[in-house]
């Protein structure tokens, strides 16, 4: 029981002048569940790519079952028994299951596959292990939890013994969550070594044998599970005290938009069923709910970027029809795009040019780009909202995605706001950098302006919203306020539980 | 081997690729032609002897550069704004078969004050009809427009075809298959006495620097290419996609009918199917050399006239097929394309 | 009609269809393996032009005619270097890259010819493929004249398709490419290689192309002239679409796309001198964009098409 499945000495790697990787060491015994905590950009996932080979390590070696690997070879690393589970599936939609998950496991030069064999592979796999799937159906046509068992299968068809799961809950409900780690536990029992990548602590207590915690690329503590506590590695994490905004008590004013029943159909999928929600001066909304139940639907709506199919949308107390983006800007409505990089920004335009982009009727004269008030408002923002390492005429790529996101909040919120739409606003930005968006959407609260923060991270939502709806399956369940909520009963509506007759009077308003 | 992006990107970055290319495909093609047994620095001199050596030289050179400056300015246009227009060759085409249509069928004998800026529009507006049909395509039924273009070519060109065989043939060109010619009223002013050049080249100027203007000076400017450079954003900023790509199309593919226009006007005075020395697929190059800035069009246009022009004279004296302009022309733009790289990316150890 | 149905019951007509289609199975056989691999081959054009060049040219030295097809494919595949170096290593647009290898293989054939075939009144012609009976087969009425007299390459296309489609779907290696295609991350987490399989992909589909074009000058024709593949090529780039990216359905899409080649040049002896010739000429190219627009949402497109694979960049 106590024999070394895998050992990591002394392992280091550098990017440019980021040591993100410094000197870790780590053993992981047979049947043990290791968790490795730590926030963004500790060095997590450096660490797993270069384990599985996806990175050659400036110095230190892996050692699998006392053979040293070659490094930068993933090859090697599945062949001694490493699996490595993304957090972003690598699967190909277009492929069925079986074929994902039998890709490179027999000779590339054979002449035929031998599907056959593999088929009752898989199916004496995920029968062990409990994990059910269609072996021939598509890909593409299986909901998220199903695909993130096709990620797992896949590590088990090609013999690992060694399983690394990166943020293995990112994607998953509550529900889905606990029934994985159950079969997580059973595959240590059944003699597997686990690693699993998470910032959760809750899951990380719950689930794990030992704990190993990382900040700045260091490896700060390990610890037995038994000999720790929640509050000890939220220590270890984040290293230092950070405050979250302190916010006064919600004073709502009018309703400001109400929405009823909103249904919306794309590509022949029903993103929104019948959704209703209202908005009121002076305070926050959250919509809760794992991403891809229907959030991006909801908040292009809202952004003026398509159509709904059906529902009335009441404005500052006037009837008005589908929204373009021209007339969310006019009307005030600031809007945070969910992906920074894809949907706010133009990498490769000036950070003025960014700054005036949905402006451009405001900032030009006769369909002349006004430049020199463009670059005025541009040095606006970056003075009032501290945009570092910012000047008007540089490319707005060289940024960094909190001082990117900065920006998008500033050009914004530099005007008046009568709402803000906020879509994952903090999502993947460092700790200093979540405070500082935290506080302008507060800030934009306290100056009246009604605010929708759609967001997965349940502390973020009860740290600023005043009232909660949960978005699952394209449906919003009723609000709740958020004095009355406790996670749990968060996580039931994530879930989609919030019909059931005997829950149904807890979250009245 | 790996590549990172370079975070600053210096004047000389920016100046450097398109004079590097050209030398690295003039040094390559300098292989090709000691594969013919030629001297080379002999046949290089010959090149520039032919391009610039004389008055006559000179004038033939800036002549050949007019109808490369439109469709590089064609090809320039759209792929700022990604939209993938190959077809500048077609729209040079139909540009071309409608200012002979329209001036020998409506406008006999009508002053060329009036009758010059009608078939300039004509021709312009001719060519833009023909990639409207790929940029809907594409709109509505998400078809790439590279092959489209492409494709649209070889139906133009036949289009052309037939009507000079039939409703639109000279019937004084002994049988030849050749237009009528446009009215003498619709031949462009000579810009130089005793030479074929026109004011088709001021115009082309013009248009090029107009062009600069619109594209760093104006909305529409800013909004194709916000279009190009990310679509998702562009939109999320209320940048009206269909919109700035048709009015993208539409000057796009008045360059190339432009193109074809000035060529008759200027030049022909009739058409036929040879009416194009693949003008249409230069002006790609050109607009690649001068890394899409519609200023650095007009030295990338020259650059191609003086290869093509220089290549014909450097042919007839040293037995080099004057398919080696053809070859240096294609060399610089793949080089330009790594040099173009180099200057985004470096090499990572 | 009485002449439509002469057209159409003339064995002669079904012999030109297998003949037309030669060219453009090779061709869409070769732009379907790249980009099942994920890279767009636009410098088809240029290299079934090398293709038919280089082919010609080395049979017109004493070559025989094999030895003529296997030079025209080892040219082909250099230009498939090229254009994995560009897309693949350096990772520039597909796009451009692929035209500026067709400018560039397309000029470059015809400055050779010109440089080493004398200028001639009439082109110097070669001893094309004859076409061979298949014993038994082509004794069959009607079916025989029509379908098992062609020339070789004709068989080795159909053969091609066939052994492609087995590769594709029924061995590791076409799992490997199609996987690379629709995601090269989660290749390479398999231990593939993305870079050598598109490499591979595009040596190989490039060679396909070459012999393409050496079939036109082999057996389809005996002499080569500049712009003889007059948008083959980009013909065969419409047809992957046609096809759904599946070698057998590429086979009958080229198949019936000759079909209506055949057919139109027929139709034109028929109607000369009622309708001009060139409206039958543009037939296959305005066929190639119908077939585009009816397919281009109906097809299930390899998901990293167009998208430069560069490690550790998602």
């Amino acid at each position: 029981m106590s024999e070394t499945a895998l050992e990591l000495t002394g392992v280091s790697k550098k990017f440019g002048n980021n040591l993100a990787n410094d000197d870790i060491s780590l053993t992981l015994k047979k049947g043990e569940i290791i968790a490795l905590l730590g926030e963004n950009g500790a060095g997590k996932t450096t660490l797993m790519n270069i384990l599985f080979g996806h990175y050659v390590p400036d110095s230190g070696h892996v050692t699998v079952m006392g053979k040293k690997l070659p490094p930068g070879k993933p090859r090697a690393a599945i062949a001694a028994g490493i699996g490595m589970v993304h957090q972003h599936f690598s699967l190909a939609p277009n492929l069925t299951v079986l074929e994902n998950v039998m890709t490179g496991t027999q000779s590339i030069w054979s002449l035929f596959s031998n599907i056959t064999a593999a088929r009752q592979k898989l199916m004496t796999i995920s029968k062990r292990f409990g994990l059910l799937v269609d072996p021939d159906a598509r890909l593409g046509d299986l909901s998220v939890g199903e695909q993130q068992r096709v990620e797992i299968l896949k590590a088990l068809f090609n013999d690992a013994q060694i399983l690394v799961l990166d943020e293995p809950t990112a994607v998953l409900t509550n529900i889905e969550a606990e029934r994985m780690f159950s079969t997580l536990k059973d595959m240590a029992r059944q003699g597997l070594s686990l690693i699993f990548i998470s910032h959760k602590l809750d899951e990380v207590m719950a689930t794990a044998d030992r704990i190993m915690v990382l900040r700045g690329g260091k490896s700060v503590a390990e610890r037995e599970t038994s000999a720790t506590n929640k509050a000890e590695l939220a220590e270890l994490m984040v290293g230092r005290e950070v405050k979250r905004p302190v916010r006064d008590a919600s004073m709502p004013g009018n309703c400001v938009l109400n929405a009823s029943d909103w249904s919306m159909r794309a590509d022949g999928v029903d993103r929104l069923k019948s959704v209703n929600f209202h908005m009121n001066e002076g305070e926050v909304l959250g919509i809760i709910g794992v991403s891809g139940n229907g959030q991006s639907a909801l908040a292009q709506l809202l952004s003026g970027i398509s159509k709904r199919s059906s529902g009335t949308l009441e404005l500052f107390g006037e009837q008005v029809g589908n929204l373009t983006v021209s007339d969310t800007v006019k009307a005030g409505i600031a809007r945070i795009p969910e992906d920074r990089n894809h949907e706010g920004v133009i990498g490769d335009m000036a950070i003025w040019e960014n700054a005036i982009l949905e402006r451009l009727s405001e900032y030009s004269k006769n369909g002349l780009v006004d430049r020199k008030a463009g670059m005025a408002f541009a040095d606006d923002i970056i003075a009032n909202f501290d945009v570092r390492g910012a000047t008007p005429t540089r490319r707005i790529a060289m940024l960094s995605g909190g001082n990117m996101q900065k920006l998008i909040l500033g050009r914004n919120l530099m005007k008046p706001t009568k709402i803000l739409l906020a879509s994952q606003p903090a999502r993947g930005l460092d700790e200093g950098a979540v405070a500082a968006v935290h506080e302008r959407i507060l800030d934009a609260r306290r100056n009246g302006a009604a605010v929708l923060l759609i967001s997965e991270d349940l502390d973020e939502v009860m740290a600023l919203a005043d009232r909660i709806q949960a978005i699952v399956g394209g449906r919003l369940s009723p609000p709740v306020d958020v004095k009355t909520a406790n996670a749990r009963m968060l996580g039931l509506m994530m879930a989609g539980e919030w019909n059931t007759p005997n829950s149904e009077s807890n979250y009245a308003v | 081997m790996r590549f990172e992006r370079r975070e600053q990107r210096t004047l000389f970055l920016v100046i450097a690729p398109p004079i590097i290319a050209i030398f690295a495909a003039l040094f390559l093609s300098g292989l090709l032609i000691a594969l013919a047994g030629a001297p080379i620095f002999e046949a290089y001199g010959n090149l520039i002897k032919g391009a610039f050596g004389s008055r006559l030289a000179i004038t033939e050179t800036l002549t050949r550069t007019v109808p490369l400056i439109l469709t590089g300015l064609a090809a320039a246009t759209a792929f700022r704004a990604k939209l993938w227009n190959i077809g500048g060759e077609g729209q040079l085409y139909i540009g071309a078969i409608a200012v002979a249509a329209i001036s020998s069928q409506f406008l006999t004998g009508v002053p060329g004050i009036i009758q010059i800026p009608i078939l300039l529009i004509g021709g312009a507006v001719s060519g833009m009809m023909l990639l409207l049909i790929p940029l809907w395509l594409r709109l509505r039924f998400s078809v790439d427009e590279v092959v489209t273009t492409l494709l649209l070519n070889f139906v133009a060109i036949l289009f052309v075809s037939m009507l000079i065989d039939t409703v639109l043939k000279d019937p004084l060109a002994f049988g030849w298959p050749q237009s009528v010619p446009v009215d003498d009223e619709a031949m462009l002013p000579r810009l130089v006495s005793r030479s074929r050049l026109h004011i088709g080249l001021i115009i082309a100027i013009v248009l090029a620097v107009v062009t600069y203007f619109i594209q760093s000076r104006t909305v529409f400017g800013i909004r194709s290419r916000a279009v190009g450079l990310n679509a998702t954003a562009a939109n999320f900023a209320g940048v009206p996609l269909g919109r700035t790509l048709t009015i993208v199309a539409v000057v796009s593919g008045g360059f190339a009918g432009l193109a074809g226009a000035v060529e008759v006007m200027g030049v022909q005075s009739y058409v036929t199917t040879e009416l194009s020395p693949g003008y249409g697929y230069s002006g790609i190059v050109v607009a690649m050399l001068a890394n899409l800035n519609p200023i650095g069009v007009i030295f990338a246009a020259l650059f191609i006239a003086a290869m093509f022009v220089g290549a014909d004279s450097m042919s007839r004296a040293m037995e080099i097929p004057t398919y080696i302009a053809d070859v240096t022309v294609a060399l610089s733009l793949l080089c330009m394309l790594v040099a173009v790289f180099f200057t985004q990316y470096r090499i990572r150890k | 009609m009485s002449e439509l149905i002469d057209i159409l019951s003339s064995a002669g007509l079904w012999a030109a269809v297998l003949r037309i289609a030669t060219p453009l199975i090779f061709g869409t056989l070769g732009a379907l393996l790249c980009e099942r691999s994920g890279v767009l081959n636009l410098g088809i054009e240029g290299i079934m032009t090398f293709g038919a060049m280089a082919g010609w040219l080395a049979v017109f030295n004493g070559a025989d005619l094999w030895t003529g097809v296997l030079i025209a494919a080892i040219c082909g595949g250099i230009f498939g270097v090229l254009h994995s170096v560009l897309t693949v290593t350096l990772g520039l647009s597909q796009h451009v890259s692929g035209l500026g290898v067709t400018l560039f293989a397309a000029s470059f054939s015809y400055y050779i010819f010109r440089l080493l075939v004398p200028v001639a009144g009439t082109p110097p012609t070669i001893e094309a493929f004859q076409p061979i009976a298949i014993p038994g087969l082509s004794d069959l009425p009607f079916l025989g004249a029509a379908f098992f007299t062609q020339t070789p390459p004709t068989y080795l296309a159909i053969i091609l398709a066939l052994v492609m489609a087995y590769i594709l779907f029924k061995t590791p290696l076409g799992l490997a490419i199609r996987m690379t295609g629709e995601n090269p991350h989660a290749a390479e987490a398999q231990g593939i290689n993305p870079m050598v399989i598109r490499f591979g992909c595009i040596i190989v589909g490039s060679a396909m192309m070459a012999i393409g074009g050496a079939f036109l000058t082999l057996s389809a024709f005996n002499s080569f002239f500049p712009t003889m593949v007059q948008g083959r090529g980009w013909i065969c780039i419409a047809l992957v679409v046609f096809a759904t990216w599946k070698p057998s359905r590429a086979l009958l899409g080229a198949l019936l796309f000759a079909f209506f080649d055949a057919f139109q040049f027929r139709l034109q002896t028929v109607l000369s001198g009622v309708v001009p010739y060139q409206l039958f000429l543009m037939i296959p190219y305005i066929l190639s964009i119908a077939a585009l627009a009816f397919m281009a949402r109906r097809a299930r497109v390899p998901q990293a098409l167009m998208q430069p694979f560069r490690r550790g960049e998602r």
